[in-house]
């Protein structure tokens, strides 16, 4: 395998006496999807948040494209080419699609935002993943369903020219349908040579859409595997910890 | 196409108010409809549409400046006393330097204080006003600047200044608004702080300047007053708060933040204007006036707090009109736009 895309090294993380990530190994690669799975409260979020520099970590060692990184904010991830597909949505549901694409980072031209510029951009980016679902870019965000509005976070990343894609609960609040739309959307980003890691619950979804599957059970990395290596009931005995990686229940 | 109909018909509200009520004064009285009354309207409206503009930009970002008729009041009175001894560029710096000032400082609190801006700017407004009268000791301070005066007396091209000055604020701040990254920047925060923090916007700066904007404003709104009456009054600008924040929801700018255009505010200051100006062609009390001009700020706020509802209504109207034969250009959509959820 060659060199990982992000890799962490004893990564740790406390918020006053409770230590949530307590010395975290992690790595994902390019071009494929990295699933994080693991109980309510194991420390997936932290995590997530930490590489996007939104609650940097306390220690440990950060590693970007063969670099030590040092990520205190979100716009020097965001720099790096780290994007965040955050579980809430950060999107302004009065903007339209590419005013959200391109917010914080609007083209300008001579002063006053190049709109035209913007839309093709936009629409581009979104062709680039065969996103067929929107009707119009000038849609506002209000008028979208949950799955048009995963496309537009994703799309955005793509607008951003992001090498690593954090997805934190995509498919949390979708049906079925739509599911699978947002699934392989994750799996075309990872085919355009993104790194992705997908952070989710639903481990149905994960074995359709992971390469790779690491699990965090109470802020420790319990165990990293190929999906192609394991099995449905190994990662959720990893994930309820009645199983560890060397085979012994704990 | 029903929802650009429906999302217009926002923008437009304030449009068809004041077709309607020109309409009715057309028709009541011949002379509302002649150049120098229309000339009148815009002229009295000057200060409220000013007030308004600057307001319009605090409002779009989820917050309220009940301090802009303070502002008003101490930056024409520190102009008048600063021309008593100052040429006329250092009075104008000295006035809107004063207005800045009041905005920054209501910007810090807001941001940095985490204070409500209902009670921030309730508190400033108090502050300002005492001050005034401290420096004026309560009394009316004569100007005798005539460049000073101009700004509010001279009629370039039989237009009065102010109108002029009205005119270029809303290009200039409507250009800002509308075409600016900080102008999109100003919606987005009002509409998802959150969110626009995580896309790497500094969202207690355009907040900040957004009070800002609405300080200086009120002290150009604060010339025009000082300048029209020749006096800088010590309780100048009291009250006139809530006219402009009307005429701001009236425009359709939402209460909620995230939503809203210059132009529409404008028109709604307008609309305020031929209101009045209509009572008192019309011979109403001045006693009944302000009963009317607060009758048409609730009904204002309804629509901006109801329009779920009144769309709801729309919807119904819509449907009671006989089916036209089937449209196969229309698949089913998934979802009724009409029907997402604000909040
Ligand atoms: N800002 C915070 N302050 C204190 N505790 C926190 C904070 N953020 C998360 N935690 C705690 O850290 C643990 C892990 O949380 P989180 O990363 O959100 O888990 P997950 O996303 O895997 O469900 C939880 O016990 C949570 O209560
Ligand atoms: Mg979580």
């Amino acid at each position: 395998m060659d060199t990982p895309l992000i890799e962490l090294v004893g990564v740790k993380k406390s918020f006053g006496p409770v230590d949530v990530l307590k010395g975290i190994d992690f790595k994902a690669y390019a071009g494929k999807v990295t699933a994080l799975v693991g109980d309510n409260g194991a420390g997936k979020s932290t995590l997530i948040k930490g590489l996007s520099g939104v609650q940097p970590f306390d220690e440990g060692t950060v590693r970007f494209d063969g670099h030590d990184v040092h990520i205190v904010n979100p716009k020097q991830a965001s720099n790096l080419g780290i994007e965040v597909v955050y579980q809430d949505l950060a999107l302004c549901e009065n903007l339209d699609i590419v005013q959200n694409m391109f917010l914080g980072r609007e083209e300008v031209a001579m002063g006053t935002l190049d709109e035209a510029a913007m839309e093709f951009a936009a629409t581009k980016a979104l062709q680039s993943l065969s996103v067929r679902t929107v009707k119009s870019v000038r849609q506002k965000v209000s008028s979208l369903s949950g799955g048009q509005r995963q496309t537009v976070a994703i799309g955005r990343t793509v607008l951003r020219n992001a090498k690593l894609v954090i997805l934190d609960e995509p498919t949390a609040a979708l049906g079925v349908a739509q599911t699978e739309q947002v699934l392989n959307l994750v799996r075309r980003l990872a085919d355009n040579g993104i790194g992705v890691i997908i952070i989710s619950h639903n481990l149905a979804d994960v074995f359709q859409v992971a390469d790779f599957i690491s699990v965090l059970y109470l802020g420790g990395m319990v165990a990293s595997l190929a999906t192609a290596d394991t099995n449905y009931n190994d990662v959720v005995g990893y994930i309820t910890g009645t199983k560890s990686l060397e085979g012994a229940a704990s | 196409m029903k929802s650009t109909l429906l999302k217009t018909a926002r923008e437009l509200r304030a449009v068809w108010m004041l077709l309607i009520v020109s309409l009715i004064l057309f028709i009541a009285t011949p002379l509302f409809l002649t150049g120098p009354n229309l000339l009148n309207v815009l002229l009295a409206t000057s200060v409220t549409a000013l007030l308004a503009a600057g307001q319009t930009f605090v409002i779009i970002i989820g917050e309220i400046d009940l301090s802009v008729g303070a502002v008003l009041g101490i930056s024409g009175a520190v102009t008048a006393i600063t021309l008593q001894t100052q040429p006329l560029l250092i009075g104008l710096a000295v006035g809107l330097g004063v207005g800045a000032l009041a905005g920054l400082i209501n910007g810090v609190l807001v941001t940095f204080l985490r204070m409500p801006s209902f009670i921030a700017t309730l508190g400033s407004t108090s502050v300002l006003a005492g001050l005034t009268l401290f420096i004026t000791q309560g009394n009316p301070i004569r100007v005798a600047n005539e460049g000073f005066l101009a700004i509010g007396q001279s009629r370039p091209l039989d237009v009065p200044m102010p109108v002029w000055i009205v005119l270029a604020v809303v290009v200039i701040f409507g250009v800002l608004l509308a075409r600016t990254r900080f102008g999109r920047y100003v919606y987005a925060t009002g509409d998802n702080a959150e969110a626009s923090r995580l896309s790497g916007i500094k969202v207690y700066r355009v907040k900040i300047l957004a009070f800002m904007i609405s300080g200086i404003l009120a002290s150009i709104a604060g010339f025009i007053l000082t300048a029209r009456l020749g006096t800088a009054q010590p309780t100048a600008g009291t009250g006139l708060e809530l006219a402009a924040i009307a005429a701001v929801i009236i425009g359709g700018t939402s209460l909620a933040g995230g939503r809203g255009a210059l132009i529409g505010t404008f028109i709604g200051a307008i609309l305020l204007g031929v209101i009045d100006n209509g009572l008192n062609l019309l011979n109403v009390s001045p006693f009944l006036q302000g009963v009317v001009k607060g009758f048409v700020i609730l009904f204002a706020v309804f629509l901006d707090r109801n329009s779920d509802l009144m769309r709801g209504l729309w919807k119904m109207l819509g449907s009671l009109r006989p089916k036209r034969p089937a449209t196969p250009s229309t698949p089913a959509t998934p979802q009724e736009p009409e029907l997402a959820s604000r909040h």
